[in-house]
Formats: C-alpha cells, sequence, structure tokens
C-alpha cells in the first residue's frame, strides 16, 4: 500500500505527471477574480470565504480525471487488481497521495491567496483549518467518480458532472466555517460538520471506488 | 496445486464469447490456448484472473491450502496467487526500467530481496545497460520484455499470459520459453495463449472453436437469468 502511495507521489514529479498544475490554477482563478470584479476590497472581502472554497475543489476536479485512467490505459490497473493488498486499500492509496499533490499545496498557499481576496485577517487560521480538514474529502469523493469514468475516452466532463454535486455538502460546511469566522461568530459547528463528512468519505469512498473499479475493467 | 475451470462460460456486451469449457491444469504444466481471433482466448484469461465475472460454472484452486479455493467465493485469496500479463505491459514512461520493474517486484512479491530480484530479472532480459534509462525511451520490443520481465520478479506461483511474445524477436522468445520452463520445474503452472510455437515440451493444448455468430442460447445452462441476459 506505501508502494502504491509513493509510486503515485513520484510520478506526480515526474515529467507529465501534473503536480503543481491544481496549484497555479488555483492562483490563476482567484487572480482572475480579483480582475474580473474590478478589484474592490469590500466586494473580495465579502465573496473571499465562497470563492476560495470553490477554486479550491474545481483545481482538485482539475486532475481528478488521470487518477485511474493513467493506470487502466497502460494496463497497470489489471496488474494492481492481482495485488497482494486489497483493491480498497490500493484506491486509499492512490487518493491519498492526489491530496498530497493537490490538496496539501492549495492548503499552504491559502494564506497568500486569502490576502489577494482581502479575507477578514481573523479567519486565515480557521482557512486553512477548514482546508486541511475538508480537502481530503475532495479527493475521496473525487476517486468514486474517477473509478467510474476511468474507461471512458475523455470522461473530464462527465467527471465533473458526476462529482460536482457530491462536494456540495463540503463546500458549504467549509465556506461557512470561514464566512463564520470572518464574521467573528463560533466556526466550530460547521467544522464538526466537515469532519463529519471528511471521516465518512474516508470510510465508503474506497469500498465505492473498488467496486466501480471492478466493473469498469470487468 | 491444482487448478480446475469446471463448465465455464462468460458473456461480454451481451454476447456469448465461450461456454462450457473444462479443463484443469497441475503444479509444473503450461496450457496452450489456441484458437482463432474472437475464440475468446483473452476472455478465457480474464475470467480465470477474476477480473471479468464468470457467467456459469466455476474455477477452484486446490492444494494451496487445506480447503478447496473457488473463484467466485475467494477472489482475492487466489487472486494473489496470479500473475498476469495482457496486450499492455504496465510501463510507466516516466520511471526508468529499472524504477518500474521495482514496483512490481513489490506489488506482486515480497519487499525483501526484492533488489536482487530486479537485477537478476534485468539480466535475464537484456535490459541491464538501459535500466537507468527513462522507459519513455524504450523500443516497443523492450517495453514487451519490461512487461514480461514482471514475471520474473513476481512470487506468483500461476501465470496467465496473453499473447506474450508478440514483438519479441527469436532470442526474446527463447529466454521467455527458458524462464516458462524454469517457472514450471519450480512447481509453477502457466496458462498461455499464443499464436507461436514456444517450444515447450510439457504444454498440453486447449483449442476455443470461433464464437459463433449472433447471439446462442446455452441449453444446457442451469441459471435461468443467464439466458435472459443473452438476449440484451
Amino acid at each position: 500500500m506505501t508502494s502504491i502511495f509513493w509510486r503515485d507521489l513520484a510520478l506526480a514529479f515526474r515529467i507529465g505527471g501534473g503536480a503543481g498544475q491544481a496549484l497555479v490554477f488555483f492562483l490563476l482563478a482567484v487572480t482572475l477574480l480579483a480582475f474580473g470584479t474590478g478589484g474592490e476590497p469590500d466586494v473580495l472581502r465579502s465573496v473571499a470565504p465562497g470563492a476560495l472554497w470553490v477554486f479550491a475543489l474545481l483545481s482538485c476536479l482539475l486532475s481528478l480525471d488521470r487518477l485511474f485512467q493513467a493506470d487502466v490505459e497502460d494496463g497497470s490497473m489489471d496488474g494492481l487488481m492481482l495485488a497482494s493488498t486489497p483493491l480498497e486499500a490500493v484506491v486509499l492509496a492512490k487518493a491519498a497521495a492526489h491530496w498530497v499533490t493537490t490538496g496539501l499545496p492549495m492548503i499552504l498557499a491559502a494564506p497568500i491567496l486569502a490576502a489577494l481576496l482581502n479575507l477578514e485577517p481573523a479567519a486565515y487560521g480557521m482557512l486553512i483549518l477548514s482546508l486541511a480538514i475538508g480537502t481530503p474529502a475532495l479527493s475521496l469523493i473525487g476517486a468514486i467518480g474517477a473509478a467510474l469514468t476511468a474507461s471512458v475516452r475523455r470522461g473530464g466532463m462527465l467527471l465533473s458532472l458526476l462529482v460536482l454535486p457530491l462536494y456540495i455538502p463540503t463546500l458549504v460546511a467549509g465556506a461557512m466555517a470561514v464566512r463564520a469566522s470572518a464574521a467573528g461568530f463560533e466556526a466550530w459547528p460547521y467544522l464538526g460538520m466537515l469532519s463529519a463528512i471528511t471521516l465518512g468519505c474516508a470510510a465508503l469512498a474506497p469500498f465505492a471506488s473498488a467496486a466501480a473499479l471492478r466493473i469498469t475493467l470487468s | 496445486m491444482k487448478l480446475e475451470a469446471h463448465a465455464i462460460s462468460c458473456i461480454r456486451g451481451g454476447r456469448r464469447v465461450f461456454s462450457r469449457i473444462s479443463f484443469a491444469i497441475e503444479a509444473g504444466e503450461v496450457l496452450i490456448l489456441r484458437g482463432p481471433n474472437g475464440a475468446g482466448k483473452s476472455s478465457l484469461l480474464r475470467c480465470l484472473s477474476g477480473l471479468v465475472p464468470l457467467a456459469g460454472g466455476s474455477v477452484t484452486l486446490s492444494g494451496l491450502s487445506e480447503e478447496v479455493l473457488d473463484l467466485s467465493d475467494d477472489r482475492e485469496t487466489m487472486q494473489s496467487q496470479l500473475a498476469a500479463i495482457g496486450h499492455l505491459d504496465a510501463v510507466k514512461p516516466g520511471f526508468t526500467v529499472a524504477e518500474n520493474l521495482r514496483f512490481w517486484a513489490r506489488i506482486w512479491g515480497e519487499n525483501d530481496n526484492a533488489e536482487a530480484r530486479v537485477a537478476a530479472a534485468l539480466t535475464r532480459f537484456g535490459l541491464d545497460h538501459i535500466a537507468q534509462g527513462l522507459a519513455a525511451h524504450c523500443s516497443a520490443g523492450q517495453k514487451r520484455r519490461l512487461g514480461l520481465a514482471r514475471l520474473s520478479v513476481a512470487a506468483r506461483p500461476i501465470w496467465l499470459l496473453d499473447e506474450p511474445t508478440v514483438s519479441l524477436d527469436a532470442a526474446s522468445v527463447a529466454v521467455f520459453a527458458d524462464l516458462v520452463r524454469a517457472h514450471c520445474a519450480k512447481g509453477g503452472m502457466a496458462i498461455a495463449a499464443t499464436h507461436i510455437d514456444l517450444g515447450l515440451e510439457a504444454a498440453r493444448e486447449l483449442v476455443l472453436e470461433a464464437a459463433p455468430r449472433g447471439v446462442q442460447m446455452d441449453e444446457a445452462s442451469d441459471d435461468p437469468f443467464l439466458d435472459e441476459g443473452a438476449w440484451i
């Protein structure tokens, strides 16, 4: 299981691996929003919590379509199905590697982007905390969609249609936590909900993705 | 160890690919699958590896543990005894040749002495001079050899081989035949779909008939849902 995690991580940083692309997309999207709204500090401040979370999940989606597809196309997935580790663990390892290459860099870059969008300084800590708790759920839910579309050519669009509606609870809880914190309210209820979503996904998503992969490959 | 298929059938895409095939293969034996294109050789191998569900019949493995394992009930235990080579070589172009092989040595074998097994496999398949080069620069034949070298780093007794010698030169075919021979001598077994003669003495043949045109009902089937499915 660990060898699959490290292999996916190494592949992401090799030529054509796509590590960092999600981060650059995140940066660009935030910059575009600042340009698009004319850079009004007050406007930016009010949309910042929601915008940062929306862009975070869009960036996460960007690299999801290759999560299993690359392995299905070159025959690696057939071999991984015969691995001594259960397929559910393989899925979990791959989702974890996806999070490290997309979610983690976004969490680290979040404070800079928050400054760009004029987020209330009091909410910086909550933004980082909510992303840290919530982004694993994005990778895990995304793994289900990626497994379902693994054998579909140009399945990226279909994947978005499948996965984006499932991201709504995570988005609401995450954005509300930041918003509440910016307005000086208690954010813990939202964080609790976000943690529950992530833990639920960690428990269920590997089984759902593995089942989807078995159907895809049969 | 003995692998048995009892009257297995396969339906893919609503079409009956093959039906009621039975065979048994014991440790040390090679079974060669013959038959024209579309006869279901690849499908049979995918069914045996548990990737494609059987539409009827059963596959059992005896001699591994005390009880007889059944593919549909103990799929993961049986799959951990298999190494399968398909049409694709599972080569990651961003990794070096050695890195590619090292990964499969860990996935299909134990972690200890993986390094030694990788080095031996690279030498056996004549890949040691490009071991540190990126797999993206390999020729088709080199990629195929890298794909086959996975067998030699795997610690798995049952090999399922689908057209293993495609794009290999005569010398590499001989190396591969030696590998299969050595595997069988150690008590392994192999089922291979191939059109060429591998020159294996102990090989038995199983000939698959070309699939009949259109949908055909299997009258002897004992599963009522199966035959309904065949009409879809």
